[in-house]
């Protein structure tokens, strides 16, 4: 709402304030303020010119030579191209030296040869707004008033010496989406008088409204819905007093009747809508629900096809009006309308909100109707409207007002008690400091030992219980008079909780790793959510009306993700990328809407895990080294000795041959692995190794701390032992081995060396242990030792057909 | 030569031989043939047998002088031999202390996840307890309860994904106010949470919107809560997180779920207040909404506003960040630039 102090000033009085500083006020006690302006500014020597000649350029077809008083001595010659310049009109003038919009400099020029001294303006060019130039100069230069004197400047003649407000009004103030709404809250807040006048219609004895129309209205559609006639009226231009309010309001003047109820509008908030009365067709207006499907087209020309929860303006047929939203076009006031029928009315505001979300029309009438409305000025807008029109139209306004039924209008009371003020707010004011405020706001109070009774006018239709009021006081009080303290109570611990401890552990171990933390996107493409699944039965939980096809669906499970990530940083050259990510991912149930959340930890490693240095050799990431970190991770989390991987090729986005399934005492937790090469490929990769866990199941599998385990005070006796065996024997199958017949005490086995190639015939690797052995109570005998190994060898060749090395 | 004499010879060749001494090896040879067994010194006492009995104490009390001081020589000069073997070793081992030490690699906290851990960290000391809520709402708990009902003008502050009717994605976390207050047993104490977490919102991305960002949501019900409780503790945000000089100021704003409702500016920490770039020239930067929690809001909830009654308050740890540290494109930080993000590696 753009609010002219100029306008403000009639109803209250600032113009002893700078504005910055009544901007500031507004800001610290009711709305932001977007912006302060004033048109002129950064404009110099524009003036009024008067054409006195004005002749065709011999070379050229669009361009004029104009003599131009711009009153000095002697006229000056200005060159225009513009379609409407010709002789004895007032214009826009800039000289030279001028300075127009987006800091233009005008200079003396020649055009095809003829001397230009300056240049005619159109509005735009000093700076208006496109959509606010009246529709007749929207292609030209504009023309001021006849009494326009040459060579003063234009800024008073335009308006735009007037300081402007831009205010972003909240959905809770309504009511200050009017300037009597702004004077009020601003008279309130310095303590000012405020003088609105009241507008009233004079109407004509010989014409009476039941003679032109009568009105059907259902109260819940429409709680109030009025008419009134205006007849014999001239369609023209507003007076420049006019235009001018409506411009810096941001609003087009179009002509006499539109611009009266436009003026109406942004006066008082109420939106009020001029039909033709000759193109209604009908004698009755009705107000009633759309019928499904049925079609109006609207002013802007637009057919729309309605449903069944509009409302609708009709002529007791046809719908001319879709109300409160937009009217039709068919009964629209144009430059041969004489008889003007005007609405004020109050509408539904939950059905004009939907119906212009639906249609996508936020008007200035719509807007206000969602807000709601002042009941208190509905009739009284329709009266000044009216009369208006009237005077600026030549017309009569016909006795009476069309109507089914009134609108009962009456104060909200509200009470609440000096008590419960302070203790919200935390103050210490007095009984004279709340009914002050109270009074300054216009409300009518009564109050008996703290206790007050408040009666709030309809203009401030936002308040209705008694936090309201609590509000009321504090801004009007002012936000930064409230102490600032802290809490106080009964005492709380404040911790995290089990899970919260683990995931916030998880980030600290993967970080020491040397993975930094990613923060991927939550919505993805549908194939991207349901790669690597976890849960293959799982539905994907997809959005009904995405903005953007890279972000359809809630993301199952977190290495999609990662893979974007490290694609864009390898599309910028960044080749050695480790990261993982902590978060949600979506799985929903077949017959539930809403996924269940499960908190999961992934990661994705590519190129070096440490670059070459003067000390070390390059690092590349490999299986290996991923599975390290997993491991580790999972040894920190407290299950790794529980932990056992498998081979699995039944992921098909993973290298077959190259990825392991992870379990927990058999349950299956995650995996980790190669990224499939075709995958990687479609994300310009080449090899990346990623994993991701269900950290909701290993937070649910992991244990406390088990008892603490002496160490032994006795040596522990080692025995290394190397091995051939065909290749596809696993590592794991003999550690369960040696495990399982090693006897008691052994205590740990370790694989030290892998090895094939030279040295060994094809199809077979050599592998090599330490076996520790160990005992609690006592020293070991080489001979205990020797037998237990002896086992393990002997088995080992036979399960294994191993050659021992 | 008496023996005396004899004795004092051998001394002076011996310091002479000592002194002479380049290694180790010479100093044991040295020992050896003067002290030994077959050694010149105990030949000579061998010789006192042929000593008057009064003599012989004195002799053999100069003879183990003179023994004394050559064992205490040779001692000296192996160590003497020792210290410059040792120097020579060192000077040989020495290296070029000025070459890179190996590097450590380690990864880096996400900055939106060290500013959430930061204002964790202040609520935990405080005694509030951290509270996690779902991403893919009811809109029950995302509006409804929230004193938003269908159709109320203020669902266009946020635009939302939807899922279903009725489900959405999150729009902000006060949802896990609405979900928090339905379960607390006032009985037991105040309910003090933090909350925070990803939400959605339908926008097209760009560089001062996202669809995804991030939330801390935190309220606070008790029986005597006031707005002055509010402003200190929104005090303690702004210094936590943009410097102990900070100031705060409230202004009058509007959400449908807190009456009265508050935005909150803290003064510019590049500029103190002055004017700059950062504050568009104002001294203040917009950083969170608060306000006092909506008497509708906590009936919904089942709890009695007549008794309780509390604060809340909603900030954006994704425009704290692009404001303490400059960043200019809120995408950064859900694209994962491996270079914009070790750029946060000094934990704060």
């Amino acid at each position: 709402m753009k609010v002219s102090t100029k306008w403000l000033n009639d109803y209250v009085k600032v113009d002893d304030l700078a504005v910055e500083e009544l901007a500031e006020k507004i800001e610290r006690t009711a709305v932001e303020v977007d912006e302060t302006y004033r048109l002129e500014e950064g404009l110099k020597k524009i003036v009024v010119g008067k054409t006195l000649e004005v002749v065709k350029h011999p070379d050229s077809d669009h361009l004029n030579i104009c003599q131009v008083d711009v009153g000095e001595d002697e006229p000056i010659q200005i060159i225009c191209g513009a379609p409407n310049i010709a002789a004895n009109q007032k214009v826009i003038v800039a000289l030279s030296g001028a300075r127009i919009a987006g800091n233009v400099k005008i200079k003396r020029g020649k055009m095809r040869g003829q001397v230009s001294n300056g240049m005619i303006c159109a509005l735009q060019e000093i700076g208006f707004s496109e959509s606010v130039v009246p529709k007749e100069y929207a292609d030209g230069i504009y023309v001021l008033p006849e009494s326009a004197v040459p060579g003063e400047p234009v800024y008073n003649y335009l308006g735009m010496d007037e300081d402007i407000i831009d205010v972003d009004v909240t959905p809770n103030r309504g009511d200050m989406l009017s300037m009597r709404g702004v004077a009020r809250d601003v008279a309130a807040v310095y303590g000012r008088e405020l003088t609105l006048p009241v507008g009233t219609v004079n109407e004509d004895d010989g014409l009476h409204i039941k003679d032109y129309l009568s009105v059907k209205a259902d109260k819940e559609l429409a709680p109030a819905y009025k008419l009134r006639v205006i007849d014999n009226v001239t369609v023209k231009p507003s007076p420049m007093w006019l235009q001018k309010r409506l411009w810096n309001a941001g609003v087009r003047p179009i002509n006499n009747v539109v611009d009266v109820t436009n003026y109406i509008l942004m006066d008082y908030g109420q939106p009020l809508h001029s039909f033709d009365y000759n193109k209604i067709n009908s004698k009755e207006l009705v107000v009633r629900l759309a019928e499904q499907g049925e079609k109006i087209t609207t002013l802007d020309d637009q057919e729309r096809e309605l449903q069944s929860g509009d409302i609708v303006i009709t002529n007791g047929k046809d719908p001319i009006a879709l109300a409160g939203v937009m009217g039709g076009a068919n009964t629209e006031v144009d430059d041969n309308t004489t008889t003007v029928v005007l609405e004020s009315a109050m509408f539904d505001s939950s059905s004009i909100r939907k119906t212009s979300r639906r249609e996508n029309i936020h008007s200035e009438a719509s807007m206000r109707f969602e807000r709601g409305i002042n009941r208190g000025t509905i009739e009284e807008a329709l009266d000044y409207a009216a009369n208006l029109i009237a005077e600026l139209g030549d017309g009569k306004v016909a006795t009476g007002i069309a109507q089914e039924q009134d609108i009962d209008v009456q104060d909200t009371t509200v009470e609440i008690s000096l008590e419960k003020i302070n203790n919200v707010l935390g103050t210490d004011l007095s009984v004279a400091d709340v009914t002050d405020i109270f009074e300054r706001l216009g409300f009518k109070v009564e109050e008996n030992a703290g206790e007050f009774v408040v009666n709030v006018p309809p203009f401030r239709w936002d308040i209705s219980i008694p936090a309201d009021l609590i509000e009321e006081v504090a801004r009007i009080y002012g936000y930064d008079n409230i102490p600032a303290t802290l809490p106080v109570g009964p005492t709380t611990p404040g911790h995290y909780t089990y899970e919260q401890q683990v995931i916030r552990n998880t980030r600290a171990i993967l970080e020491a790793s040397g993975l930094t933390q990613a923060i991927s996107y939550g919505l993805t493409t549908k194939v991207k959510a349901e790669r690597f699944a976890f849960e293959p039965a799982m539905k994907s939980t997809e959005l009904d009306f995405p903005m953007s096809s890279d972000h359809t669906t809630v993301r199952m499970n977190l290495i999609s993700g990662l893979l974007d990530d490290v694609s864009y940083n390898k599309a910028r050259k960044v080749e050695n990328v480790a990261l993982y990510e902590q978060g949600r991912v979506f799985f929903r149930d077949e017959d539930s809407e809403r996924p269940r959340e499960v908190e999961h930890v992934a990661a994705a490693m590519t190129g070096l895990i440490e670059d070459a240095t003067w000390h070390d050799k390059k690092r590349p990431v490999d299986f290996y080294v991923i599975k390290g970190i997993v491991q580790n991770l999972l040894d920190k989390v407290g299950v790794g000795s529980r932990v056992v991987y498998t081979a699995t090729a039944e992921h098909e986005e993973m290298h077959p041959g190259r990825t392991a399934n992870i379990y927990i005492d058999g349950e299956f937790i995650g995996f980790v692995g190669e990224v499939h090469p075709t995958l990687a490929k479609e994300y310009n990769l080449d090899r990346v190794y990623v994993f991701e866990l269900d950290l909701q199941k290993v937070m649910e599998l992991s244990k406390d701390l088990e008892v603490y385990e002496p160490v032994s005070k006795f040596p522990a006796i080692k025995r290394d032992i190397a091995l051939l065996v065909a290749e596809d024997i696993q590592n794991s199958d003999i550690i369960k081995t040696i495990k399982e017949n090693g006897g008691a005490n052994l205590a740990s086995v370790n694989i030290f060396d892998v090895y094939a190639g030279e040295k060994i015939d094809l199809g077979f690797k050599s592998l090599a242990y330490t076996l520790t052995f160990e005992n609690k109570e006592r020293t070991l005998t080489d001979d205990e030792v020797n037998k237990a190994f002896d086992k393990v060898v002997n088995k080992l060749q036979e399960n294994y057909k191993a050659v021992i090395r | 030569m008496n023996l005396k004499e004899k004795l004092a010879e051998l001394k002076e060749q011996g310091l002479a031989e000592i002194k002479e001494a380049k290694d180790l090896k010479k100093i044991n040879d040295i020992r050896v043939s003067l002290l030994g067994k077959k050694g010149p010194i105990t030949e000579v006492l061998r010789g006192m047998r042929d000593l008057s009995a009064e003599e012989r104490p004195k002799v053999g009390q100069f003879a183990n002088a003179i023994r004394d001081e050559l064992t205490q020589a040779l001692a000296d000069k192996k160590d003497e031999i020792e210290v410059i073997k040792m120097a020579k070793k060192l000077e040989k081992e020495t290296i070029d202390v000025t070459l890179p030490g190996v590097p450590v690699t380690t990864g880096n906290t996400h900055i939106i996840t060290q500013i959430i851990d930061q204002i964790e960290k202040l609520f935990l000391g405080m005694g509030f307890q951290v509270v996690d809520g779902p991403e893919v709402e009811e809109d029950h708990y995302n509006f409804e309860m929230l004193n938003l009902p269908q159709d109320h003008p203020a669902r266009d502050m946020q635009d939302t994904f939807y899922i279903t009717e009725k489900i959405l994605m999150r729009t902000q976390t006060s949802p896990v106010q609405a979900r928090t207050m339905e379960k607390h047993d006032f009985s037991k104490g105040p309910l003090k949470m933090i909350s925070p977490g990803k939400v959605y919102r339908r926008d097209t991305d760009d560089a001062t919107h996202s669809h995804q960002f991030h939330q801390v949501e935190g309220l606070v019900i008790d029986k005597h809560i006031t707005m002055a409780d509010l402003k200190g503790t929104l005090q303690l945000i702004a210094r936590t997180i943009f410097g102990e000089d900070r100031e705060i100021r409230m202004r009058p704003s509007y959400f449908p779920f807190t009456e009265p409702s508050a935005e909150i500016d803290v003064s510019c920490f590049k500029c103190n207040g002055k004017g700059c770039s950062v504050c568009k020239y104002t001294g203040w930067i917009e950083v969170l909404g608060a306000g006092m929690v909506h008497p509708n809001v906590l009936e919904m909830a089942g709890v009695d506003s007549n008794v309780y009654g509390g604060f809340a308050f909603g900030l954006g740890p994704d425009r704290f960040a692009m404001l303490k540290y400059g960043v200019d494109d809120i995408r950064e930080f859900y694209l994962n630039d491996v270079r914009f993000l070790s750029q946060f590696s000094q934990k704060g």
